[in-house]
Order: structure tokens, then sequence, then C-alpha cells
């Protein structure tokens, strides 16, 4: 599953054009069946950390932020590094909460 | 520090576009790895770090794309990685629900800004109808999620706004009817791309519907939204991937979407109710029933009787509730725990998908208090145990241990998977008064023969019982 969606993926972007809508509909699709079936295996105990992680995932953002960032004078300095401060915020706070929970998490010893 | 960074633009060095392409990819890739590792507690901290690899890859490449304003740049990654650092090193593990709010509600408003910028931007395509569109999508998610993450933070945190259900006359109406204009605003935009303007009313309206749809939820229906929420996160950001064209973000706010419609569904169904009626159900907003006011016994005990009879078991279940993350009483829990534990007694945790305020806030709470996982026991492991168990001590939980959702059909939890805390031979809840729990529904267990009550604070109470164990 997961493989067939990085195939199609390393595919679409081998191609030289413009990613087309359909092709990217198909992967949005596929990875969205890729997430359901790792996140399903995720035990409830770790549901917390699962969140804070994802979101930090969800970060990824950053990359449109970075681009977008002082383009079109005002508009794009002031919201272009509004977008780049608040996917920090994401990106950053959510690797390092995420680290600070599941380092809490032990086995018995 | 960033003069000679402002001064090393495209010309120093430039990656291909082939090669910033795969690059994304491959940060896509590790970040599937990150969640699979999430499998095992065993695995996740290395998995977290894998996903964190992925991101630097991310945006070191992206930073080495060429032609960026670094000015602007230096100082949004400045703010964004203090604050972030800030908020993340800080953050007491019982603030965690209204912190991953607020993480939430970053993540879509970067989404919605970035879409901003690239709608405005010179040279957009801005008449091509895929691209208003997307861009249409791409603000109505990240702003409803940036808007709504923040209602709910405000509840969580107990700032600004009450964590009950607030409802407003015609409220379903109204947030209909403020659906109906945005669709119709967007479908207008779609229509004459050439009024770009569009976008600021829709905009506007869909940081109102945002406000207005967890407005409504109480505190208890929280886990529900912020899984909600969390999902929006990830699709925000899978629509500003479909804006730009860029797999990396498509297939990562595809993974998080996944992720958040996953918890979703699962706490609905641990509270046996459907995602509409948690979102449009404002339970929790009427009053208590009074019903037959008659008035019921209950045995109260003291810390000592509870410390007696805790010893003499053989097996002991712990069942946690939010009233534990309030009283902050984990600590003095695993000291409770570990006493127990030298005295031959098995102590395990029964924790109900719904109990605290978002999926696994119990479990981080008690790992935080140095509880090995092992002991955490879900909904499905624990209930066979219940039957051999001696007894059982309920900590600020009511509404997930009421037999109630078994049989009685005019209850509003009637249906809801809870806890078999009834089927042990004895049952001690700590709580502070009798009053009902969430739902607003009495809890026969209270006036069960075999249930003890102990009144009070539960970290006082629990730091009581330990001291009567010593």
């Amino acid at each position: 599953m997961a493989l067939s969606v990085i195939a199609l993926a390393a595919q679409a972007q081998g191609a030289p054009e413009q990613l087309s809508i359909s092709v990217a509909v198909i992967i949005f699709v596929l990875a969205m069946f890729v997430g359901l079936e790792v996140i399903a295996k995720v035990p409830v105990t770790l549901h917390t950390p699962l969140m804070s992680g994802s979101n930090a995932i969800s970060g990824i953002t950053i990359i449109g932020a970075l681009l977008a960032a002082g383009i079109g004078g005002w508009l794009g300095g002031v919201f272009g590094t509004l977008a780049v401060a608040a996917a920090m915020i994401n990106v950053v706070g959510g690797y390092l909460v995420t680290d600070r929970m599941l380092r809490m998490f032990k086995r018995k010893d | 520090m960033a003069a000679p960074a402002m001064m090393m633009p495209a010309a120093a060095f430039q990656l291909g576009a082939g090669t910033i392409k795969f690059s994304y990819l491959a940060a896509a890739v590790l970040f599937i790895f990150a969640l699979k590792a999430m499998a095992s507690p065993r695995t996740a901290r290395r998995g977290n770090l894998t996903g964190a690899v992925g991101m630097l890859i991310a945006i070191v490449v992206t930073l080495l794309s060429g032609g960026l304003h670094w000015r602007w740049i230096i100082i949004g990654l400045l703010i964004g990685s203090s604050i972030g650092a800030l908020l993340a090193l800080t953050v007491r593990m019982t603030a965690m629900p209204q912190m991953v709010a607020m993480f939430n509600g970053f993540g879509g408003l970067a989404s919605a800004t970035v879409v901003i910028v690239e709608f405005w931007k010179p040279g957009a395509p801005s008449t091509d109808l895929y691209f208003v569109v997307t861009v249409a999508v791409s603000t109505l998610i990240g702003w409803i999620t940036f808007t709504g993450s923040l209602v709910a933070f405000a509840k969580l945190q107990g700032v600004v706004i009450p964590s009950r259900p607030i409802v407003l006359p015609l409220q379903k109406a109204a947030n209909f009817g403020l659906l109906a204009v945005t669709i119709g605003l967007m479908v207008l935009l779609g229509c004459s791309p050439s009024h770009r303007e569009l976008l600021v009313p829709i905009a506007v309206l869909s940081a109102g519907l945002g406000v207005m749809f967890v407005i409504p939820i109480g505190g208890a229906d929280m886990p529900v939204v912020i899984s909600l929420l969390n999902s929006y996160s990830g699709l925000a950001a899978a629509a500003t991937g479909f804006v730009l064209g860029n797999i990396g973000l498509i297939i990562a706010g595809a993974l998080v979407g996944a992720s958040g419609i996953v918890l979703t569904r699962l706490m609905c169904t641990a509270m046996n109710r459907s995602l509409v009626n948690v979102l449009f159900g404002a339970v929790g907003a009427r009053a208590a029933r009074t019903g037959e006011a008659e008035e019921r016994r209950v045995t109260s005990w003291t810390p000592e009787d509870v410390a007696m009879v805790l010893e003499s078991a053989s097996l002991a279940v712990v069942v946690p509730g939010y009233g534990m993350a309030v009283a902050q009483a984990q600590h003095a829990i695993k000291e409770l725990d570990d006493l127990l534990a030298e005295r031959g007694v098995t102590v395990k945790f029964g924790i109900h998908p719904v109990a605290g305020r978002m999926p696994g806030h119990m479990n981080v709470l008690l790992a935080e208090a140095d509880v090995p996982y092992e002991q955490l026991c879900d909904i499905d492991e624990i209930n066979p145990e219940f039957e051999h168990c001696d007894a059982v001590l309920v900590i600020g939980a009511n509404d997930v241990v009421n037999p109630a959702a078994r049989y009685d059909k005019g209850s509003p939890i009637y249906g809801m998977p809870i806890l078999d805390v009834d089927k042990a031979r004895s049952v001690i809840v700590c709580k502070r008064t009798l009053g009902p729990g969430f739902a607003g529904v009495d809890n026969e267990l209270f006036y069960s023969d075999k249930t003890a009550m102990l009144f009070g604070d539960a970290k006082a109470m629990v730091t009581a019982v330990v001291r009567a164990l010593k």
C-alpha cells in the first residue's frame, strides 16, 4: 500500500510538467488509506503523542511558507512571515513536546 | 549572523528542481515510517526522530531552492522556533490537551496564510479554475481549524470562554446559513475568478464558522473535537499542497488527516454517539435532571478504611478520570501503586478511551508519574478482569463507570461502552461530591451496597491513603 503511493508519487515527480490534478487526487486518496492503515495500529496509550506528533507533520506547510515569505510586497511580507512562524511553532513545538512525552513511557524494570 | 545568510541567495548554491522534488518525497516516506513506529512505545521515540529528520530535509532543501526572501524567512523562523520550543519545554503534562489544540490551530493558520500570499502574488494563475477552487477550499479549512482550535484552547484552559456548552438561539440554523453563504461565495469566486477580493469574506466567514462550530461543545466532548481539528489541520496542509502542486504537502497532510479521522471515530465509538450528535447535540447544556429527589444513602469511608481494603486485595484496579488530571493526583497514585506492589497486590489501571480531555490523556499523565505502560489497560483488556478483582479505586471518573449505560434506555449515556467496575468485589469512588457527571445523570454505582465513597480532592485523598498504608 505504502509502496504504491511512493511509486506513483515518484513517477509523478519524475515528470517534468506541473503535477496534474488527477494524479494529485489519486496520491492524496492513497496516502489517506496508508494513514488509516498505519494509525489503526497505534496503541491507545500513545494516542496523545500521536496527536502532537502528527501535528508536527502537518507543519510541513513550512515548505509553502518559506516559498511564500516576502513574495509580492507587504502582503507576502506580513502573511508569509506569519505563515513561517506559525508552521515553525508546529514543527519545533510538535517534535519537542512529542519527544518529551515519549521519553516518559517506560517499561517495568 | 543574519547578514551573511541574506547575502547567500541563489548564486551561492542552488538545488535542481528534480532533487528538490525527490527530497520532498523522501520526507513524506520518512513521515510514514515515523507513524509506523508509533505502533509501540519502544520504537515510538525513534520514530518521532525519523519524522523530524524528514522535516529537516524538507526545510533545508526548500531553503536551498533559491530565489527566497531571506529577511522575512529569518524573522519567521526565529519567532516560530523560539515560541515553539518555549511552549514545548515548559508546558505541564496536565495542560497537554490545550497545547495540542493550539498546535492544531497554528497548523491551520499557516496553511491559510500561505494560500493568501499564493493567491495574490504577481503572476499567480488566478483565472485557472483548479487553482481558484483549491485556494478557496484551503482557505475554508485553514481558517475553521485556526479559530475552532482557539476556542477549544480557551475552553480547555478555562480562559475567556466557559467550558460548558454555549448554545445561542437558532444556532444550528445560523451555522448552516453561515456555511451556505460561505460555499455560495466560493462558487461565485470560482465563476468569476477575477474578483479576487471575494476571498476576504470567505476567509472571515470561515473564521466565524470555526468559532460557531466549537462553542456549543462541552468539555467532556473535547476528545472528539481535538481529534477532528487534528484531522482538519492535516487536510488544510494537503489542500495547500494542491494549491502549490506539492506532493510532500499532499502526502503528509493526508496522513495527518487520516490520523485525526481514526481518533475521531474511536472517540465517537467510545461514547456511542455519532459525530453529528457530538457536534450539534450540545450534551451537558441542559441543567442536571433533578427527577425524583429522594434521599439515598451512600457509604462513606475514611482513607484508613480504603487503605485496609486495598492492602488485602490480590488484584486492585485504579480507574482514573478527568478528576485525576484536575487534582494532579498522578504522582500520589504512583506512590500508592508502589506501596501496594510491595505488599503483593497486583495493581492495574483501567483507562476508558474518553477519560480526560483528549485521546490518551490519562496514559500520558500516568507515564509522567513513571507508571510502566504495561500496567495501563484499555477497556477491552480490563473489563474481563473486574470479575476477579477485589477492589476498584475510581478516581475522578463518573460517566464512564455508570452502569445505567448498560440498561437505562432513557439515559443520555445509554449504550456507551463502560468499564464494568460494578462487577468487582468492592468499589471505592474518590470524588469531591455526589454531583452528577458531565452528562448530567445520577450514578447508580454510588448507591450500590458494595460501593464506598471517599469524599475529597483526589490528590489529598490518595495521599491520605498512602499515609495510612505507611
